[in-house]
């Protein structure tokens, strides 16, 4: 399918003109063969008369977003999204690559059912689709998945999470996080305490109190995290934390980077913009887990966000039937759509605060998140020869949320009506446009290396093989 | 006035209206005939996915003494309980033309969202949700203690608020949707609320609520309130570690016969003892207590008519379209509009 | 379309003073005495809130004539509101008290004191009313104002004033009881007229 003799505008390259590359002056690109082939007045001059061009004046360059926390709901919830649905939201958010979570239907604790998402990823084509891994057997939180079989499969899974439900035993959370050292992979904890936040509906304060609703306390969170990088400190392991989301989280990570923890963290959009008191409506469409917080805790996700505390942005997007979320507060569905709004909500609570330069943003939304996941083509520098994973952003547009509009299945966007900063113009995926004008283009074709899907997922295997000592040698599928 | 959800949200204008009307409907609870056309051809749904007889009969006495036509839906036993949304519940109630469904629901914050989702255009009435709010019971609260006082003073009692008056509400405020409509209602009609409990069962943020917070019931007593407010001790907080033993909650946190006394010796003639039942005598309240001269109780049942029906009376009985600021206009005899009935503009 | 004369484009006539009123409730009182020979079983109820009033000034008309009579103990006020059949075209009207005299109305002669008549509607529902009150032995109207425009077979016994008017224009009538017009209590009848 890969060998028609049909001239393909990805092969003659595209000639992006007078792009900012992180916010910095005009420059040119010519992204060509899956690369950036040329950068500056190099790249007109190198650019072939069949080189489509790109005017990409007052657009901002950055490296393709990393999701660490994606949702796609498939297999199991097609209703709810599909990889093909939540892969296109991603494109047009401008992420490259996203993680899907392992709460799926059955659940991703087993290396058929990562690799049958990695393929449904690679069949897209719109982003590249990671599987994560369960951490225990069907979220069950008793005996650890096959963590191992699932790094060497095909899918080549690298973060594991029970995300959703926290590993709350701490024998178990001991083992996973030394197991997973034999692949290099990473334990990402849902931070909360189950008996501390029974029934818990929302942030326990001065909201939930007027509210009648159930607690969701911050120290149900906290707890959790103070145990978890002691565990890794302990032994020697990586942690990853979800979606931070208390003012004390952030003290604790803080410590514990200063004494030399290996651990990670991340926040999501909602909670560096959204607080508590939007729950005064019960409009469950600002139910979700972990819940808002209050003012005090979005400025201290802010500031740690920006000083490096807190690593990266995930989504956490969580589509969910309108059924699920059409309902009373008690009864409705956690969770929120993330992708197609992560890049406004960030650039308004970050770039536009002055707390984070398009140098920080494209740190905590592409470089770090892909080392995390052991992404080693994705969040890439702008430098010539490397993969060309890169959006093209207008920072000056202004925009509406209107959640039926999206590419997302989800409807359940927080951000619904609100007028938000930035647009993604152009996604560039492995080479190919998948987003072009603000609108979704086309997938990326197959790469040529790999002209059928059930061998093209071989990347993990490489990664492995560079960092874990697993078996390697093949070309990753998105890394010409 | 659209809807009825919380007593948060209620002005201190809007809660006055609410009471005085409240007497008037009292005053004709006391003669013959008992029944008012106002809402002839109105229809009130009783929504009830909590058993509760009190309430609903109150509510559906209050419907009938203004004419409504009332359609009881308890959804226990109905199609709710196989599972059907409240949306599609709201949704046939609105297709049957119900002008006001009363729900009564054990999450909080279901009649907002019912109010607040455009699946109905009915007004909503909240009869209780879940922790949240009890907005009728507080009114029916204030009434009487309203009228506790204007008797006292040999006053009427419309138009009078509740200032000066120190008002003690002990027991389980955590989970009581009648301490959070109370401690709203109370002190926007000027009253100053005290809570006592067991830490326990005191919400987090309990500290920005308007209201004295206790943890000891005598040191509270001893504050020399004008009423004491005895919480109901829902069975299922029993035995979830809230405290050790009833015994011991009855001992530090129940109205007891030594509190009962206590009042006498300290001189609180006119201190009234409340209950919004049903009572759990021997628990919170000891049986001297329930029955004596203070207990509102029977009071407090009677007077739920009046403020039932006075709350079905301005929510339905206006123009739809209007604001409660208006209401100036009422006394204008005859046609009181540019537009005299029965002519075309 | 004209500019209205007046800042609020609204005219307005008085077409009954203080003393204008006074001698048509005079008049108005003895016609009563007169209708019921004497003063037995009277009740004077008033429609709120200008008719109340109303009714405690015949009422002292009455008992000027007529020593026997405490003026209180006849007065009494009828609320309507409840019974009205246009509540749901208006903004929501909150109900007023209703007191009855210590005699009640069984077997009285009932006479509903109203400031204006007009469409007929408000006594309409005043009769609904004194039905579940009781069961007088007649019902009389009396009127301040009688403007024409009758909806219904409804016609007052007694009159203050007929003042034939046009829809458009509005009958306001102030009582020193209640009505205060530049700080001072007020006597009149005016008709606005809007221009």
């Amino acid at each position: 399918m890969s060998h028609d003799t049909t001239p393909r505008p990805d092969d003659a390259g595209y000639l992006i003109r007078g792009a900012s590359l992180l916010g910095g002056a005009p420059t040119d690109l010519l992204v060509r063969g899956g690369v950036i082939a040329a950068l500056g007045p190099e790249a007109g001059r190198d650019a072939g008369t069949d080189a489509v061009t790109i005017e990409a004046d007052g657009l901002v360059a950055l490296p393709g977003m990393v999701d660490l926390h994606t949702h796609l709901r498939e297999p199991g919830r097609e209703d709810a999204e599909t990889v093909e649905t939540g892969s296109r939201a991603a494109a047009l958010g401008g992420f490259t690559a996203i993680h899907a979570m392992a709460n799926s239907s059955p659940v991703a604790d087993t290396a058929g059912v990562v690799e049958q998402v990695y393929r449904l990823g690679l069949a897209s084509g719109w982003v590249e689709v990671r599987p994560v891994g369960a951490v225990t057997v069907g979220l069950g939180g008793e005996r650890l998945a096959e963590l191992g079989a699932m790094a060497e499969s095909r899918a080549g899974v690298r973060v594991f999470s029970d995300d959703g439900i926290c590993v709350h035993d701490p024998v178990l959370m001991r083992r996973a996080l030394e197991y997973v050292k034999a692949f290099d992979g990473v334990i990402a904890q849902h931070a909360q305490e189950p008996r501390l936040t029974e029934g818990a509906q929302m942030n326990e304060g001065d909201v939930s109190a007027v509210l009648g609703l159930t607690g969701w306390p911050a120290v149900a969170e906290e707890s959790i995290i103070a145990r978890d990088v002691l565990l890794a400190q302990h032994v020697g392991s990586r942690l990853h934390v979800c979606h931070v989301s208390t003012a004390g989280s952030v003290e604790i990570i803080r410590w514990a980077k200063a004494r030399g923890i290996d651990v990670t963290a991340e926040v999501t959009p909602h909670h560096l913009l959204l607080t508590d008191e939007l729950v005064r409506s019960y409009d469950p469409v600002y139910k979700v887990n972990p819940p808002l917080r209050t003012s005090d805790d979005v400025h201290a996700l802010r500031a740690a966000l920006a000083d490096g505390t807190i690593d990266v942005v995930g989504t956490d997007h969580a589509p969910h039937p309108s059924e699920h979320k059409e309902c009373e507060w008690a009864q409705a569905a956690m969770g929120m759509t993330g992708l197609e709004t992560a890049l406004s909500v960030v650039q308004h609570a970050m770039v536009e605060t002055g707390l984070l330069d398009w140098e920080g943003f494209a740190r905590v939304t592409s470089a770090t998140p892909a080392r995390i996941g052991r992404l080693a083509h994705q969040g890439r520098p702008l430098a010539v020869g490397e993969p060309a994973n890169l959006i093209l952003v207008d920072p000056a547009a202004r925009w509406t949320v209107d959640p039926s509009t999206m590419a997302t299945k989800g409807r359940n966007s927080p951000f619904r009506g609100l007028e938000l900063p930035g647009r993604v113009r152009a996604t560039f995926f492995g080479g190919h446009p998948t987003v072009l004008d603000g609108s979704l283009a086309t997938p990326r074709p197959t790469p040529h290396s790999a002209p059928h899907g059930e061998q093209t997922g071989a990347q993990g295997g490489l990664q492995g093989g560079l960092q874990g000592g697993l078996q390697g040698g093949e070309a990753p599928a998105w890394n010409i | 006035m659209k809807h009825l959800l919380s007593t948060q949200d209620l002005s201190a204008r809007s809660a006055l209206r609410l009471l005085d009307t409240a007497e008037e409907m009292a005053a004709v609870g006391e003669r013959e005939i008992k029944k008012l056309p106002a809402l002839r051809g109105r229809t009130v749904v009783n929504l009830f996915f909590e058993d509760s007889t009190r309430t609903r009969i109150s509510f559906e006495a209050a419907a009938k003494r203004l004419s409504a036509d009332v359609i009881n839906f308890a959804a226990k036993g109905s199609s709710v309980s196989k599972g059907e949304s409240l949306k599609d519940t709201a949704q046939t109630l609105e297709a049957m033309s119900a002008d006001a469904v009363v729900i009564r629901h054990p999450a909080s914050g279901a009649p907002a969202r019912l109010a607040a989702s455009g699946w109905i255009d009915a007004a909503v009435v909240n009869a209780g949700d879940g922790t949240h709010e009890h907005p009728t019971q507080a009114l029916l609260d204030a009434f009487t203690l309203r009228r506790h006082w204007a008797r006292i003073a040999g006053t009427p009692s419309a138009g009078t608020t509740l200032a000066g008056m120190k008002v003690l509400i002990v027991g389980d405020v955590l989970h009581s949707r009648v301490a959070r409509s109370n401690v709203w209602l109370l002190t926007t009609l000027g009253a100053e609320v005290l809570l006592a409990g067991p830490p326990t069962l005191l919400p987090v943020g309990v500290g920005s609520w308007p209201c004295r917070v206790f943890y000891n019931l005598d040191d509270a007593l001893a504050e020399r309130p004008d009423a004491v407010m005895m919480l109901r001790l829902q069975a299922e907080r029993m035995n979830a570690a809230f405290f050790p033993s009833t015994r011991e909650y009855s001992r530090r946190w129940g109205f007891d016969d030594g509190r009962l006394a206590l009042l006498d010796t300290m001189g609180l003639d006119d201190t009234v003892i409340m209950h919004p039942g049903p009572m759990n005598r021997g628990l919170e309240i000891s049986s001297a207590a329930a029955d004596s001269p203070r207990s509102t109780v029977l009071a407090q049942v009677r007077n739920g008519v009046s403020v039932r029906m006075a709350a079905l009376y301005l929510l339905l009985s206006g123009d739809p379209q209007d604001d409660d600021a208006a209401d100036g206009r009422a006394d204008q005899d005859d046609p009181p509009a540019t537009t005299p009935e029965g002519r075309t503009p | 379309m004209t500019v209205p004369a007046s800042e609020s484009g609204i005219h307005k006539r008085v077409v009954l003073a203080e003393a204008d009123i006074d001698r048509a409730l005079t008049r108005i009182a003895h016609e009563i005495l007169e209708a019921n020979k004497g003063s037995r079983d009277l009740v004077l109820l008033g429609i709120p809130r200008r008719g109340f009033p109303l009714a405690q000034r015949l009422a002292q008309k009455i008992a000027a004539v007529d020593p026997t009579v405490d003026p209180d103990l006849i007065t009494g006020q009828l609320d309507v509101t409840m019974y009205r059949d246009d509540l749901r075209r208006h903004p929501t009207r909150s109900p007023l008290a209703t007191q009855l005299p210590p005699s009640g109305i069984d077997d009285k002669v009932v006479v509903l004191v109203d400031d204006v008549l007009y469409s007929g509607r408000t006594i309409r529902a005043g009769l609904d009313a004194l039905a579940d009150l009781g069961r007088p032995r007649a019902v009389r109207l009396a009127v301040l104002v009688d403007r024409g425009h009758r909806e219904l077979p409804i016609r007052a016994d007694h009159v203050g004033k007929n003042l034939p008017t046009s829809s458009q224009e509005r009958v306001r009538v102030h009582l020193a009881e209640i009505d205060l017009i530049g700080g001072s209590p007020v006597d009149e009848v005016v008709i606005e007229d809007r221009a």
